[in-house]
C-alpha cells in the first residue's frame, strides 16, 4: 500500500533531477538566509554557484550537532519568525539543547512523509494507535501523531507511564497499534504476564512501533514473541523532522530512506571522507524541503550502510541497514572499540535472561555487565546460575573481545524507564 | 507420599538480603525447619525448608523475589561410621550425580537431605537398600 504512489515509486531518474533541484534550492536558500551558512561556505571558498548536481554535494561543509547547539536558539533560522509555527528541542542533558523550527508546510509535508511510513507497514485509516510517547519538545510522539491522523487513524494520545491505565485504554478503544519505547515495549509485555493477560486474545495489537532508544533485532524478536505483533524499524532524529526519516516496508529487511526529503552520503565517522555505497559509516544528511530551517550535511552520529539492491516492495527510495550503534555510543574499554547493542545481541538470545539490564564501566576499565534473570528461568540451583554466567561471560567476550564481569539481578531490581533507558554508566574518570 | 519441596530464593549478595526474606515469611507466619545458602561471586541461592511451602512461595514471589520450589529426597540412615560412604557409594553405581546435599544429626537420627536431577533413580536406590526416606511431614515433625 501506497500514500503518495507518485513519489515513492518515482523513476531513479526523475527522483535524482528532483534532487537536484530541491538540492540547488536549499543551498541557495541558506546562503541568501542563514549567516552561519554563509560564512561556513565562505571558510570553505565554495558558493551555491558550485551546485551543479547532487555530486557537488560533498564540496559542502558538515553541520555538526555542536553547531546547532551553537546556534541556540534561532542561529540557523532560514525564514522570518511570524512564518515558523512550531519549535521542537532535543535533548541536551548538558548546556543548550538543539532548537529545531518548523514552518506551517514543513509539518505537512513532515506528516505526508509519516503517513508514507505508518501505510508502508499496512497500517490503514481502520487501526487504532495509542501513542505512548512524551508528547512535549521531543518531536517523536507529535510527528507520529499527525501522521496517524493524516492516514485516518483515531489516536489515543495517552503519552507513557500508568501501565495499568494504559492497559484498560488499549481494551475499551480496541488498540490495534502501539508507538513506544523499546524498553517500554519489555516492560508492558512483563505488566501483562504478571496480570495473568494475554495480549493475542485478550486485546487487538498487531503493530508496534518503537523508538527513541538503540535496541537490536534479539529485542525486536523478543517484543514480537511477547505481545504477538509485527514490530518495525524506524529511524529518524529530531534534527530531521524526528520519525520518519526512514522506514521499513512489510518486507522488514532494511528501512527505505525518503530520498526526495533527505540526501544521504555515508562517511567516514573519523576522517569525514565520503564512503562508496554499501559500505558501513556515519549518516550524513541534507534537507531537501524544509524551509524554516534546512540543514546542510549533518553529521547523525549515526552508523548505518546502504542497501544498493532494489526492494520487492517496488519503492525506488534506497534502504539504510538498521542502524548498528551511534558514533557517540562507542565504548573505548581497554583499547577496544564496541558498541553497546552488541552486548544487548548477545543477552537477549541467551535464556534465563531477563529483559533489563545495566553495563557499567568502572576504574581500571572494568567492564561489568548487570543482567536481570528470567523468573520462570530459575530452578532453585547455584550451579544453573554459574552456568548462565559463564555463558554470558563467553559469549560477551567472544562479541566484543574484552572480558566483563556478569552479574546476575533479580528480575525488576534494575530501574525501568518509561521513556529513555538509561544502559550505560561510566564512572570512570579520565 | 507428598514430594518434599525446598524453597529457593534468588538473591544478590547484599546485606540485608537473608533478613528481608526471613521477615516476610516471620510476617507470614511461616516456621522454618532448616536453611541453607549456596553463594557464589556476587549472587547466592537461599534454600528453605519450612511448614508452609505453598504460602511461602507466593508471599515471597508476590515481594518481588524470584523462587522456585527443588524437589529433594530425605533419607535416615544409621548414625554411625560408615553410613554415609554407604549410601553415596551405592548411588554412585547406579549413577546418579548429586547437585546440592546437606547432612544432620538429630536426636540420635541421622538425616541426609539430597539434590539431583535423577530424583528417581536414587529413591530406587534408597529402596534397594532399604533405607528409609521420610515423608515432608515426618521430616517436618522432627
Amino acid at each position: 500500500m501506497f500514500w503518495q504512489k507518485e513519489i515513492e515509486l518515482l523513476r531513479r531518474d526523475e527522483l535524482r533531477r528532483l534532487q537536484t533541484e530541491r538540492l540547488r534550492k536549499t543551498v541557495a536558500a541558506v546562503w541568501e538566509r542563514v549567516p552561519f551558512y554563509r560564512k561556513r561556505f565562505g571558510e570553505a571558498g565554495v558558493g551555491p554557484e558550485a551546485i551543479g548536481s547532487i555530486e557537488d554535494l560533498c564540496q559542502l561543509p558538515f553541520t555538526t550537532a555542536e553547531d546547532v547547539r551553537r546556534s541556540y536558539p534561532e542561529g540557523l533560522l532560514a525564514a522570518p519568525r511570524s512564518e515558523v509555527v512550531r519549535v521542537h528541542t532535543s535533548s541536551g542533558t548538558t548546556g543548550n539543547p538543539k532548537a529545531i523550527y518548523f514552518s506551517r508546510r514543513d509539518l505537512e509535508t513532515a506528516a505526508d512523509v509519516m503517513a508514507r511510513c505508518l501505510t508502508m507497514t499496512g497500517a490503514t485509516k481502520e487501526d487504532v494507535l495509542q501513542n505512548m510517547m512524551t508528547y512535549g519538545l521531543f518531536t517523536g510522539a507529535l510527528m507520529m501523531h499527525y501522521g496517524a491522523e493524516r492516514v485516518g487513524m483515531l489516536i489515543v494520545p495517552s503519552g507513557p507511564g500508568h501501565t495499568e491505565r494504559q492497559v484498560k485504554l488499549m481494551r475499551d478503544f480496541r488498540t490495534t497499534i502501539l508507538h513506544l519505547t523499546p524498553s517500554y515495549a519489555l516492560y508492558l509485555a512483563d505488566y501483562l504476564e504478571r496480570q495473568g493477560i494475554d495480549p493475542r486474545k485478550d486485546l487487538r495489537i498487531r503493530i508496534v512501533y518503537v523508538g527513541a532508544e538503540a535496541y537490536t533485532e534479539e529485542t525486536r524478536a523478543r517484543i514480537e514473541a511477547a505481545l504477538g505483533v509485527d514490530v518495525f524499524n524506524c529511524y529518524g532524529l529530531s534534527e530531521m523532522n524526528g520519525p520518519g526519516v526512514a522506514f521499513e516496508c512489510l518486507e522488514k529487511s532494511g528501512l527505505h530512506l525518503w530520498e526526495d526529503q533527505y540526501l544521504m552520503e555515508i562517511v567516514d565517522p573519523e576522517s569525514g571522507r565520503p564512503l562508496p555505497e554499501g559500505e558501513r559509516g556515519e549518516l550524513v544528511l541534507t534537507t531537501l524541503c524544509r524551509e524554516a530551517m534546512p540543514l546542510i550535511r549533518y553529521r547523525t552520529r549515526d552508523i548505518t550502510r546502504i542497501l544498493p539492491e532494489p526492494c520487492p516492495c517496488g519503492r525506488v527510495h534506497r534502504r539504510i541497514e538498521r542502524i548498528s550503534g551511534r558514533a557517540d555510543d562507542m565504548l573505548i574499554v581497554r583499547g577496544v572499540n564496541f558498541y553497546p547493542q552488541q552486548i544487548e545481541q548477545v543477552l537477549m538470545g541467551v535464556r534465563g535472561v531477563g529483559r533489563n539490564y545495566q553495563i557499567l564501566l568502572e576504574q581500571a576499565d572494568e567492564l561489568t555487565v548487570r543482567v536481570e534473570l528470567s523468573a520462570s528461568a530459575f530452578d532453585g540451583r547455584v550451579e544453573g546460575l554459574r552456568a548462565l554466567q559463564e555463558t554470558l561471560e563467553r559469549a560477551i567476550r567472544e562479541e566484543i573481545l574484552v572480558k566483563p564481569k556478569i552479574e546476575l539481578v533479580s528480575p525488576g531490581s534494575l530501574p525501568v524507564s518509561e521513556g529513555k533507558a538509561k544502559r550505560v554508566i561510566d564512572n570512570r574518570t579520565l | 507420599m507428598n514430594p518434599t519441596k525446598l524453597v529457593a530464593v534468588f538473591a544478590e549478595n547484599h546485606t540485608g538480603r537473608l533478613a528481608r526474606c526471613a521477615g516476610i515469611l516471620a510476617e507470614s507466619g511461616v516456621n522454618i525447619h532448616w536453611l541453607g545458602i549456596a553463594g557464589v561471586n556476587g549472587f547466592g541461592v537461599i534454600r528453605f525448608l519450612v511448614d508452609k511451602t505453598d504460602l511461602a512461595y507466593r508471599v515471597l514471589k508476590s515481594r518481588g523475589f524470584t523462587c522456585s520450589l527443588p524437589e529433594i529426597l530425605a533419607v535416615e540412615m544409621a548414625d554411625e561410621p560408615g553410613s554415609l560412604h554407604f549410601l553415596t557409594s551405592k548411588l554412585a553405581e547406579a549413577g546418579v550425580n548429586l547437585k546440592n546435599c546437606s547432612g544432620f544429626v538429630f536426636n540420635g537420627r541421622a538425616i541426609i537431605l539430597i539434590e539431583t536431577d535423577q530424583l528417581e533413580a536414587a529413591r530406587r536406590v534408597v529402596r534397594e537398600q532399604d533405607l528409609h526416606e521420610l515423608s515432608e511431614e515426618e521430616l517436618l515433625s522432627l
